[in-house]
């Protein structure tokens, strides 16, 4: 039997190639979409070859929100599955001066992927049937000095993908919000992350196949993240202030 | 941050750099004055570990193209051969040439010009590579093969990362029926029954010996040799018959933490080779084998380098030339049995003939075990040096991580020529390994 598709948008992050080689293992066909995705060539005969699935490759830019409903019309075939791992970190000094640099970290991490998921869960309702998965962050959950440009965009993504849900429940379309914690990726390389604390992008990978096979809604893939979050958001803000996590 | 090799001695500081693609490792490259390339750390001395800058190319393990004629793979340096045969057993191929772990990369695979249990019949590693892509110190990548820049295939080949990084590779898989072994044992009273028995097998796929290095005596080098043949479909049960690709799925087991030091010893090891060669005796005759168990019976206990302790172990392994082969062994086994030094994983094997520039096997016996690191073995190390030199015999540098500079250098007439190679390439500035450094290469 063959399986329907699966879209990664944001195909070129570790965790977007992880994701992608999730669910080729499980037989699905895989849509690569990344900015110059021509440049995942060698990424789309790994993948193609390694579980023996078609994988193809689609322009596609976050930023550019115009573009995204025919990005959409474009796919050659509407996917069973969506997964958005499109982001931006950026340096949160940074963001404190330039404004147009935290102009473009909200945006990447809230219009861009709110906007593509909202075309995509339209076009899902009217099938009756898809799962749209959100690679949120743990930051969103309180802001800190330390990254609240990004967090407060992560924030709004959470909550975009919370009222998604809310309004497809009925619709036969799924939603999952994904919650990665610490993972060891390009963006963290070099930063000495706790070990215990940190997942590798293939384990993201799997607890994102796992998460929509089982339709869950809120996933932290270590679940250790889950107590670690709830006491963030518990401290007194009179105390959180005096704190510097 | 902390580097070593799978064996873990030595353990050096070392700067590791993960380019995520090849314009990202040729700016790299550029910028250091002197790196090694590193694959899945699986040599088990200082082979891939430069202080100054070591460069992984864990990242670069795509693979690029398949034609299902030839069976040629081509793929990026830092794919695994365990991910080729996940990928490609399903299909029916399996790799001509595979160490004793599935663990090691293609450029690895390739730098060490690994043999394994088939060298007898078809040779080393080289045997399946087409070309090799290397990137030099300028950055530039040079495509190289049997016709195409013959010499600097030749000693990549063998030439342990030290004729430039490896970033791509075609190699040749052959087709397989099922993903079965049938596997023949045969325990022999001693090392020279063992020898008498390879070469009155020298037809056999695959032949390996395990041998008791402890046992002394008339029964110096007893042995369980062990003969295997790829199974043809027809050849399986009914139910097997209908998925010959699919074997049993074993649980992981992983050695839980490091073992002090005093949980191996002569008694222990005595003990366990003894068990080990009455429940090898007791299976003699033929089985049915799956391909994991088969070839990469330790990769089933991950991380069990960690038996050895904290202070890591040194694996010791040589060839002897085949005329003072039985001299040489006998010599090797009388000093390891008195010593009573442990090695759970002695192994001897026929190497078949083979010419190459700078790779390890040549034709007679290779005989390899480890130890753990201490005063004692260190010395003992140096004694079985020294005897193996005296029978004309080398070392494998995959394996190594304390040999002399001198016993290195007595061990092979190559090295001149490498040496000179290196210098006339600009190799030796560029690329060079804590290893490459202690023997001056």
């Amino acid at each position: 039997m063959t399986k329907s598709p699966v879209l990664v948008l944001g195909a070129r992050s570790d965790i977007g190639k992880a994701t992608a080689h999730a669910f080729a293992s499980l037989g699905h066909p895989i849509q690569l979409a990344a900015r110059r995705a021509g440049t995942l060539e060698a990424d789309r005969s790994d993948i193609s070859l390694r579980y023996n699935v078609e994988v193809s490759l689609h322009e596609f830019d976050a930023l550019d929100i115009q573009s995204h409903n025919s990005f959409v019309d474009h796919l050659p075939e509407l996917p069973e599955a969506a997964v958005c791992v499109v982001g931006l970190m950026g340096d949160q000094s940074e963001n404190e001066r330039d404004l147009e640099a935290a102009t473009r970290v909200m945006r990447s991490n809230f219009e861009g992927p709110a906007s593509i998921l909202a075309a995509l869960a339209n076009c899902f309702e009217e099938r009756g049937y898809g799962t749209l998965v959100g690679i949120s962050s743990v930051a969103g959950e309180r802001g800190r000095a330390t990254n609240y440009v990004y967090g407060s965009a992560k924030a709004g993504f959470t909550a975009f993908l919370s009222g998604l849900r809310n309004r497809l429940a009925q619709k036969g379309v799924h939603v999952v919000t994904v919650l990665p914690g610490f993972v060891a990726t390009q963006l963290t390389e070099g930063m000495d992350l706790p070990a215990k604390l940190t997942a590798q992008p293939e384990e993201v990978g799997k607890a994102i196949t796992r998460a929509v096979e089982k339709k869950q809604n809120v996933i932290y893939v270590r679940s250790v993240w889950r107590l670690i979050m709830m006491i963030i958001r518990n401290i007194p803000e009179k105390t959180f202030n005096r704190i510097n996590i | 941050m902390k580097l070593s090799g799978w064996g873990r001695y030595p353990i050096l500081e070392a700067n590791i750099h993960a380019p995520r693609n090849v314009a990202a490792l040729q700016e790299f490259v550029r910028s250091e004055p002197t790196l090694i390339a590193r694959g899945n750390g699986r040599a088990y001395g200082d082979s891939a570990i430069n202080s100054a800058a070591t460069v992984t190319t864990c990242h670069l393990n795509r693979m690029l193209a398949f034609d299902p004629e030839t069976g040629q793979l081509t793929a990026e340096a830092g794919v695994l051969l365990g991910d080729i045969i996940a990928a490609f057993l399903p299909r029916g191929w399996f790799p001509i040439v595979t160490p004793g772990t599935k663990f090691v990369t293609l450029g690895g695979a390739i730098a060490a010009d690994v043999h394994g249990k088939n060298h007898h019949k078809d040779g080393s590693f080289r045997s399946c590579v087409d070309w090799i892509d290397v990137m030099g110190a300028s950055g530039s990548v040079a495509r190289c093969s049997r016709a195409e820049n013959p010499m600097l295939f030749e000693y990549t080949l063998g030439g342990m990362g030290l004729t430039g990084i490896i970033t791509q590779t075609a190699i040749r898989l052959r087709p397989v029926e099922t993903a079965w072994i049938c596997q023949t044992i045969h325990p022999v009273r001693n090392f020279k029954a063992a020898m008498d028995m390879f070469e009155a097998n020298q037809g056999a796929t695959y032949s390996v010996a395990w041998i008791d290095c402890l046992a002394g005596g008339a029964d110096l080098g007893r042995s369980l040799v062990m003969f295997g043949e790829h199974v043809r479909r027809d050849d399986l049960s009914e139910t097997h018959r209908q998925m010959p690709f699919i074997v049993p799925k074993k649980p992981k087991r992983k050695a839980p933490f490091d073992f002090p030091g005093f949980v191996l010893n002569g008694l222990t090891v005595r003990t366990f080779n003894a068990l080990y060669y009455r429940a090898g005796s007791r299976k003699a005759g033929q089985q049915l084998v799956d391909w994991d168990a088969y070839f990469y019976p330790l990769d089933a206990i991950l991380e069990w380098n960690r038996i050895y302790g904290r202070k890591g172990f040194a694996q010791f392994q040589c060839v002897l030339p085949l005329d003072s082969s039985e001299a040489g062994l006998s010599a090797l086994l009388k000093v390891i049995s008195k010593a009573q030094a442990g090695s759970f994983l002695a192994v001897l094997k026929r190497f078949g003939a083979q010419d190459s520039a700078f790779s390890f096997p040549m034709e007679g016996y290779t005989l390899a075990l480890d130890f753990p690191i201490n005063a004692k073995t260190l010395r003992l190390l140096t004694e079985l040096d020294r005897i193996t030199l005296g029978h004309g015999g080398r070392f494998y540098l995959a394996k190594d991580s304390r040999m002399s500079a001198e016993t290195f250098a007595a061990s092979d007439n190559r090295i001149k020529a490498f040496r000179a190679e290196r210098k006339d390439n600009n190799w030796r500035d560029a690329f060079a390994s804590a290893q490459s450094e202690r023997l001056a290469l």
